[in-house]
């Protein structure tokens, strides 16, 4: 569904991504792991349009989206939710919802998304007026999530939705991860850190370090890789 | 002083047409994070062309103060949006400095290009609206006064409306709070940029037809203080803020007018931007501004 070939990114005179390459099957969850610095998010915002690549092609549905404008390539029903979350702080929870569904116009079919996100994130409901910068993290990032969900989309990738959040949410976020994927068929690309969890998720997974895939496999076989064990897997 | 209440009212109609200017920096500082000096060439425009089509009309009435405003606002609009694309899309992501000095280089091309096309002569500003003077006490209040109030009143009415209400406003308010976040929900921030400089410099072409109402000397450098004084009265306002803006612009009017009918005249620019100084030192993000960490 997604396929990323040869894709290398840099900032001025640092080269973020170094001509990396994958592949993410419709319907799966796939995970991307690496370290700090490695390059996960720059990918990622490359993917979405926001950074232009050095070189390399992003095809999403067989169409080539690499110099797509970011909300051309929501349009296509591919959307992120970003690293740190990034809610609209000074907006109401409804508010950010609302503006997850920019781009659609039926108001009866966007009521129905909203039920639907709702069902998923019971929590935002109760939170529905409340101011989005006053949420915990781990609701933010449930208002990120049902954002991105708003947009209905078929394929997302979510920038370690893990990040600064208690464990105990932790796994709350990850079977919601799960139950997207399983419930409403979107395709799913998880950049982690967390590499316990998302190998335990996900069907497939790439590790990047340093701008470069190092490892790729199925999860199944990567979550007992001494390759990851030492630098991922504490030990 | 017994004429407070007619310095108070004078105040008010400059400070109007100040709101109106620094609600074109304001919004566009807002959503694109930079000051766009060509601003006050733009309030100028609007002042020209209020000028032509009042010598065209030829009768003074209604209508033809009404189509002057209007336009002044659609060529004032057009010019921005032209502006936007030419001067300041090519350079998106480049640094604040190359922005800042192209739209200074912006700014004197409308200066001198002004003084090409219209000529460096001031010129008298015609009759707009029909006006008449109404006395109440002591206050001595003419209609143009009026006319400057209640068109910056509607349009301020009709901004908030636009921001708060409408879908492209609401795309405003999210590039201004997180440009990324409003991509990936799907904004089209060139659009939304566009619109945004459409707006303010329609707003300023208001201003401008306004001021020259009140002002009745034109000429292709008339820009340069009251787009300053509007530029501070943003900053005073809280850049960024639409009702500071508003606010701003009213102080910065009434303290210049009362300084200016009080033995102090002469120094009634620096009282003013004193005012400014002193307003900053206690507010550091201006009146109604929010202190944010300004994102680089
Ligand atoms: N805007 C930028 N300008 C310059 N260099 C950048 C920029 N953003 C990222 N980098 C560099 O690019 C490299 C990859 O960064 P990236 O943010 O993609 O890593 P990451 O894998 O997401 O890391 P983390 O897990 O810490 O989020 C790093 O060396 C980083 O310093
Ligand atoms: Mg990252």
């Amino acid at each position: 569904m997604l396929s990323v070939s040869q894709l290398s990114v840099a900032y001025g005179a640092i080269k973020a991504v170094n001509g990396i390459s994958f592949e993410i099957p419709r319907g799966a969850i796939v995970t991307l792991i690496g370290g700090n610095g490695a390059g996960k998010t720059t990918t990622l915002q490359t993917i979405s349009g926001l950074i232009r690549p050095a070189a390399g092609t992003i095809r999403f549905d067989n169409e080539d989206i690499t110099r797509l404008a970011p909300h051309a390539i929501v349009a296509r029903g591919l959307c992120q939710v970003p690293e740190g979350r990034m809610v609209f702080t000074n907006l109401s929870v409804a508010e950010n919802l609302a503006l997850g569904s920019y781009l659609h116009r039926d108001p009866e079919q966007i009521a129905r998304t909203l039920h639907h996100v709702f069902e998923i994130f019971p929590r935002l409901k109760e939170r529905i007026k409340q101011t989005a910068g006053t949420l915990s993290g781990g609701e933010q990032q449930m208002l990120a999530i049902g954002r991105a969900l708003m947009s209905r989309p078929r394929f997302l990738m979510l920038d370690e939705p893990s990040l600064g959040i208690a464990p105990r949410l932790v796994t709350t976020i990850f079977e919601k991860i799960v139950e997207i994927n399983r419930d409403q068929g979107i395709t799913i690309l998880l950049v982690e850190q967390n590499a316990h969890l998302a190998l335990e998720i996900s069907s497939h997974a790439y590790v990047l370090e340093t701008g470069q895939i190092v490892v790729a496999g199925a999860s199944r076989d990567l979550r007992n890789d001494p390759r990851l064990k030492a630098a991922y897997l504490g030990g | 002083m017994s004429d407070l209440p007619q310095q108070l009212l004078n105040g008010l109609s400059l400070g109007a047409i100040y709101a109106l200017i620094a609600l074109g920096y304001t919004l566009v500082y807002g959503v694109l994070r930079f000051i766009n000096f060509a601003h006050s060439e733009v309030f100028m425009v609007g002042a020209f062309v209020g000028c032509y089509i009042g010598r065209l009309a030829g009768a003074v009435t209604w209508w033809s103060g009404l189509t002057a405003l209007a336009a002044a606002m659609l060529v004032c609009g057009v010019l921005g949006w032209i502006i936007e694309k030419i001067a300041y899309r090519p350079l998106r992501g480049a640094p604040v400095l190359n922005v800042l000095i192209t739209a200074i280089g912006v700014s004197l091309f409308l200066q001198y290009g002004g003084q090409l096309v219209f000529g460096a002569t001031p010129r008298t500003f015609p009759p707009l609206f029909p006006e008449t003077r109404v006395s109440l006490g002591s206050l001595d209040i003419s209609t143009n006064q009026l006319i400057v109030i209640v068109v910056t009143t509607v349009l301020l009415v009709a901004l908030q409306l636009i921001v708060k209400h409408t879908r492209i406003g609401t795309a405003m308010r999210a590039v201004a709070l997180n440009p990324k976040a409003a991509q990936l929900v799907g904004i089209n921030t060139n659009t939304v940029f566009s619109f945004t400089f459409v707006l303010g410099s329609a707003l300023a072409g208001a201003g401008g037809v306004l001021y020259a109402m009140n002002y009745p000397s034109i000429d292709p450098l008339m820009g340069v203080m009251p787009g300053l004084k509007a530029f501070v009265a943003a900053i005073l306002g809280g850049i960024g803020s639409i009702p500071g803006a508003a606010l701003g612009g009213l102080i910065l009017g009434a303290a210049e007018t009362l300084v200016g009918g009080s033995q102090f005249s002469t120094y009634k620019d620096a009282i003013a931007f004193g005012l400014l100084i002193l307003i900053l030192l206690a507010r550091p993000s201006g009146l109604l501004g929010r202190a944010t960490v300004e994102k680089v």
